[in-house]
């Protein structure tokens, strides 16, 4: 790629081409408030409120959606530019209930963000609020759309990433609003709840039905860790609050998955605080199950399959991998049925 | 004065393929088809063609832009969606004339290299609708449309799609979402639709007087064409002069015609013999004149330079009695309902001057009301993700401002 060099803010910048704006200006620590980018959802220049001036262009520019060129000169600082920025924002909260007290994206918000940047305590213009009903048809999703801010990156991550096809943009004008199939509720549309449209929301519209009122994003710890579900090996951050689980979501900035989940991923781990969970292996004693220590279990088991081997032979054998550990553990067990039992009776129950 | 698009005026029957041909149609086609594509274009570069729509862009530079290589999938689109208040010119040619725009298209398309062409109609206008379709039907049927046309090996087949009532189907690339059958929202630019248009293909937008004005300007060159109008603005326009006048209608003038000239003499005066107040000169996006302002040249540069747009050459005068704050509420409420709802200043700022407005007009508002809607006006011009947000911005401040007073009385 073919290095360019631009001025942004007075200050040259040496980068590579095909690179909007808005990554440059981040790169090199200049601030730039976006509501409707999202690294993953790409340009949409549907919120406005990123535009800079370029010398030589006429009007404001969206810096999302901009491409950085060679020679290029631009302000992300001028007057116009923030008196814009500031008006975007009083838009939004005078058309939305954005009231931070109680809400869940409190601290993840990205609205919440731009207001605290540029100083708006609330809006100078009437309130436009519609009041309108929260969506708690879906199971595992609460949809309240008077925090909706139409930034479209529900509608990018529904039909472009997870390619569910289930969310659009419906009506148009002040009305418009986000849409599950043709304006059902999300219970009884055909969402799938993989909950990837949780994960792209920048402010509380759309929150996970499980995590409301255990902890606000600053309360919870952080845990990297790889979703047991399958071998795909998807990452993921459990965040934690006195050693409890309340919210999954995916780790956006690694493969295999970049953030997404599915529907076991993101919501299936109350089992992890189930009392009915084994916590310990279990050897049948005169019929009934006793606890054992790992050590006893382990011996008694290879202790029985030697014995196996031993009389009738290591094709007497079958081992099956389980889709939910990860794919080092079904090598490990492939690994073990050949070199050590000495079988190829291996299979694995995601076979098909 | 009727000499490039509306030449053919009073004539009767002027629809049929029969009246067309007797009366010259078509011998623009034949002569295009015997030239090579180039000295298409640059004959309508030559002749200075800016487009009839609103934006002014001239026509020949758009079709440049175009991939030269015949083999690529081009499309040729007509926006027929006059849905800007106060214009009515594109229906006069397509309800009398259809066969004009037919030849227009054709020759445009063939100057291009486009397979396939549409008719962009506005919902509303279902009789006319069928006018072309029934015309499309004939010209098929006789050699000027579809395959082989004029027994050469050069096939352009025309269809008419029919809008389904938004105004921001007006705007090009909203236009081609709705034929490709999503909702009518415009698309981010660049790419601009001479590289990315219809299904992804080049595409050129043109509007129907733009296209219209071709077989002239084949027929008689480019030479001819600036016979009218002045220099950068040259040809005619379609004036559709409506409100308080006596002779309201559609006149062709040439570009630079004096606005007083159009309403005193051609449009017969003020109903009443009243005084004027003031004049929208391009369609309500276009921003208001006051009566002392009405001393100037009706083209592009003259209008820009006196803070306002030629548009679509929708004339609307208002007489003394007319409460501007009435016509703001009702330009604030039509650009509210038609805004797309995609970028925040439009969808959100346009509702709330619309409020605004509604409160000043009821008497229940204040001075700040009226510097806030100024703000929002300020903030939304070149914020927007398409130009109607900048228009419907720019047409209400300039009301606000210049009959503030009218405003104020409101108020206090």
């Amino acid at each position: 790629m073919k290095n360019i060099s631009l001025n942004i803010d007075g200050k040259n910048i040496k980068t590579v081409e095909r690179k909007t704006v808005l990554n440059v200006a981040r790169e090199n620590g200049i601030y730039i408030p976006t509501l409707c980018y999202h690294p993953r959802t790409k340009q949409a220049g549907k919120c406005r409120i990123c535009v800079v001036e370029v010398k030589g262009l006429p009007g404001l520019r969206v810096s999302c959606s901009l491409e950085a060129k060679d020679g290029m000169e631009v302000l992300t600082n001028t007057g116009r530019i923030i008196e814009t920025r500031k008006m975007i924002v009083e838009l939004y909260l005078s058309s939305g209930r954005h009231n931070c007290i109680s809400c869940e994206g409190s601290g993840t918000c990205e609205l919440q963000d731009a207001a605290y940047h540029l100083g708006i305590e609330k809006s100078s213009f009437p309130n436009m609020t519609k009041d309108i009903p929260i969506d708690t048809s879906s199971p595992m999703i609460i949809r309240d759309m008077n925090k909706c801010i139409q930034c479209y990156r529900c509608i990018a991550g529904c039909n472009d990433i997870a390619v569910n096809e289930v969310l659009d943009m419906g009506f148009r004008s002040s009305r418009m609003t986000v849409v599950c199939d043709t304006n059902k509720p999300m219970g009884k549309s055909s969402c799938v709840i993989c909950g990837e449209c949780v994960q792209l929301c920048p402010t509380g519209a759309l929150t996970e039905r499980k995590s409301a009122t255990k902890g606000r994003d600053w309360e919870t710890g952080k845990i990297k860790t790889t979703c047991p579900y399958c071998g795909v090996g998807c990452q993921m951050y459990l965040h934690v609050r006195d050693n409890e689980i309340i919210k999954v979501t995916g780790a956006e900035d690694t493969a295999p998955n970049y953030g997404s989940l599915c529907i076991k991923g993101r919501f299936g781990y109350d089992f992890v605080h189930s009392h009915e969970r084994l916590r310990s292996p279990l050897l049948r004693k005169n019929g009934e199950f006793a606890e054992v220590s790992w050590e006893d279990a382990l011996d008694f088991t290879a202790k029985k399959l030697l014995e196996i081997k031993k009389n009738h032979g290591p094709e007497s054998i079958v081992g099956i991998g389980c889709a939910r550990t990860t794919n080092e553990n079904n090598y490990v067990m492939m690994k073990f049925m050949r070199a050590v039992i000495g079988t190829n009776n291996v299979d694995h129950c995601a076979r098909t | 004065m009727n000499n490039i698009l509306l030449s053919k005026k009073g004539i009767i029957d002027l629809h049929s393929l029969k009246k067309y041909i007797a009366h010259g149609g078509y011998e623009a086609l034949k002569k295009a088809l015997s030239m090579p594509p180039e000295n298409i274009i640059s004959m309508v570069i030559e002749s200075g063609l800016r487009g009839r729509g609103g934006a002014g862009f001239p026509a020949g530079m758009k079709w440049k832009f175009l991939p030269k290589e015949r083999e690529i999938t081009k499309y040729l689109i007509c926006n027929a969606d006059e849905g800007e208040p106060g214009t009515f010119k594109d229906r006069q040619i397509m309800e009398f004339d259809p066969h004009l725009l037919i030849e227009g298209m054709t020759i445009t398309a063939y100057a291009i290299g486009a397979c396939r062409g549409f008719i962009y109609i506005r919902g509303e206008y279902d009789w006319i609708a069928k006018v072309l379709i029934r015309a499309l039907k004939e010209a098929e049927d006789h050699g000027f449309s579809g395959d082989y046309i004029l027994g050469t090996d050069y096939q352009f087949c025309i269809d008419v799609f029919r809008g389904a009532g938004s105004y921001i189907c007006g705007e090009e690339t909203a236009l081609l979402e709705s034929i490709e059958g999503k909702a009518g929202r415009p698309r981010l630019k660049p790419p601009f639709p001479a590289t990315f248009g219809l299904y992804g293909k080049p595409t050129v937008v043109q509007n129907v007087a733009t296209l219209s004005s071709i077989p002239f300007i084949v027929n008689n060159g480019p030479d001819a064409f600036k016979t009218f109008g002045k220099p950068r603005n040259y040809g005619t326009m379609l004036f559709g002069i409506c409100g308080h006048v006596n002779k309201p209608g559609v006149y062709e003038y040439p570009m630079g015609t004096s606005l007083k000239k159009l309403i005193y003499e051609v449009a017969g005066g003020i109903k009443g013999n009243k005084g004027l107040k003031a004049v929208i000169p391009g369609g309500l996006s276009a921003p208001i004149l006051k009566a002392d302002e009405i001393d100037i040249e009706m083209d592009f540069d003259s209008l820009i330079a006196a803070g306002s747009i030629l548009g679509t050459g929708g004339i609307i005068v208002l007489d003394e009695n007319v409460s501007i704050p009435f016509v703001a509420q009702k330009a604030a409420k039509f650009f509210a309902h038609e805004s797309c709802g995609q970028c925040t200043p439009c969808r959100e700022g346009t509702n709330i001057i619309k409020f605004l407005i509604d409160r000043i007009a009821a008497g229940e508002g204040s001075l700040t009301d009226i510097e806030q809607v100024l703000r929002l006006c300020r903030c939304i011009k070149g914020s927007t993700l398409c130009a109607m947000g900048d228009t419907a911005a720019f047409s209400i401040e300039t009301m606000v401002k210049k009959f503030r007073g009218e405003f104020e009385s409101l108020v206090k």
